[in-house]
């Protein structure tokens, strides 16, 4: 698993000729963001598929559990129909812009979950600061769970 | 029983802190396209804060106590059965206390001393019904009543809908949603998109429709804040789109303070314009464009 900081790189990649080879490149690099989250969770990144995609299952193994990023659902499923898109399209007139996208979408799962857990830490995710609502103790909470 | 086109021509309106600050042409457009529309808008009396972000964070069941005193005024006080909150942040509070209220005793326990505490009468799950602007719109004029009453139709303005991550998210307590044709969609929400293309607009095929702009760390961490939002801006502009669409005051003021940032940090300029849709609407609906806060907008 290549380290946040070298994928980022990919993301930034100008495209080149070979389309279906930075499609590739873009999606094993959305693997990797995600397989980043789920170690830092403690889990073993899962090697099954949905609908085809790797992608797609990691979201849905990163979905279970708190903190969870199901909120990237529709930013995985984008960069899952952009593949789709250039890979079974490659000679389309678009396939640049496509591309383009693709890489964009891709670049946002990235910011998205990289970056909280390279400035933040796991649990300060979004707008859910799980460690603030565990250790403090205001007139309404309960008592903790061990 | 009335229907909901009915129900919805006059709803309490909480317009949450944001639409006195910083969204304060989302205020003025969603007034002003109310009134265009013949829709009744009765402001909830002595309203508070919702609990944002910031107070969920430190205790979620204040959030929901703080919520749930909106919807106990409109329906103890103002004898209303809608709340229309056209803020995300807002939107989701309400409906994020409206589930915790049927689904957590706990929650119910606290909202119930917190009410009696304060002095007013505990508000109990399905007292009122919450929905959005966007709710409002759709569902009490419609598509096909809308058509009818644009003076100036926006035809060859291409939009990119941005609605943010609060819309939908998370999908159980938005229980509407997701119910086949007709309904909302979490997963591709539309009735944006519906509504500016009645209005005549061209919709772009915008694949960050539901991404996060950094707006809950626009303070704390800038940078990705202003990374977030230049991913959304180019995507848009890739798409093909002239004006970015909103119907959230923080995705609003971040996508026009994040786009200034990057230019001025990271050395990209991408000319986009962001506009509530209210705006679009008032404007289709001939409004002059300072009736809808178009000058208050830093991208105008």
């Amino acid at each position: 698993m290549r380290t946040l900081a070298e994928l980022e790189t990919v993301f930034d990649t100008p495209p080149s000729d070979d389309v279906a080879a930075v499609a590739e490149d873009l999606l094993r690099a959305s693997e990797e963001v995600l397989e980043h989250w789920i170690v830092a969770r403690g889990d073993t990144p899962t090697q099954d598929t949905r609908e085809g995609f790797l992608l797609l299952a990691l979201h849905r193994q990163g979905t279970k559990g708190d903190p969870s990023f199901n909120a990237c659902r529709e930013t995985a499923r984008e960069v899952a129909y952009h593949y789709n898109l250039v890979t079974m399209q490659p000679g389309h007139s678009d396939i640049t812009n496509r591309l383009q996208l693709m890489g964009l979408v891709s670049k946002h799962l990235y910011l998205f979950i990289a970056g909280k857990l390279q400035v933040a830490g796991l649990g300060e995710f979004c707008c859910s600061s799980k460690p603030i609502r565990t250790t403090q103790d205001y007139e309404t909470t309960t008592p903790k769970e061990a | 029983m009335s229907t909901t086109k009915e129900k919805y021509k006059k709803v309490a309106y909480y317009p949450g802190c944001a639409l006195e600050g910083t969204g304060h042409s989302y205020n003025r457009s969603t007034k002003a396209v109310g009134k265009a529309l013949g829709l009744d808008l009765v402001e909830v009396k002595n309203w508070n804060c919702c609990g944002a972000m910031e107070v969920k964070n430190i205790d979620p069941k204040i959030q929901t106590y703080l919520s749930s005193r909106v919807m106990s005024t409109a329906a103890n006080e103002m004898d209303m059965d809608v709340v229309m909150a056209p803020c995300n942040g807002c939107y989701h509070n309400l409906k994020k206390a409206e589930y915790d209220l049927k689904n957590d005793e706990e929650s119910v326990e606290v909202v119930d001393r917190l009410s009696k505490k304060a002095g007013h009468k505990t508000y109990e799950a399905g007292q009122v019904e919450t929905i959005h602007a966007l709710d409002w719109i759709k569902d009490s004029i419609g598509e096909e009543g809308l058509k009818a009453r644009v003076k100036n139709s926006l035809e060859g303005i291409k939009v990119a809908n941005y609605y943010g991550c609060m819309y939908t998210r998370p999908r159980h307590i938005f229980p509407e949603k997701d119910q086949g044709p007709g309904s909302e969609s979490t997963s591709k929400p539309h009735f944006m998109d519906d509504l500016l293309a009645a209005a005549g607009a061209e919709n772009v095929d915008f694949p960050l429709k539901t991404a996060c702009c950094g707006g809950a760390h626009t303070l704390s961490d800038s940078d990705m804040s202003t990374k977030l939002v230049l991913n959304i801006l180019r995507a848009a502009k890739m798409s093909g789109a002239e004006v970015i669409a909103t119907e959230c005051p923080t995705c609003h003021s971040g996508l026009e303070m994040h786009q200034i940032r990057a230019e001025k940090n990271f050395g990209e300029k991408v000319d986009i314009k962001i506009l509530y849709f209210t705006q679009l609407l008032g404007i289709a609906l001939g409004l002059k464009q300072k009736k809808v806060g178009v000058h208050e907008n830093v991208s105008d």
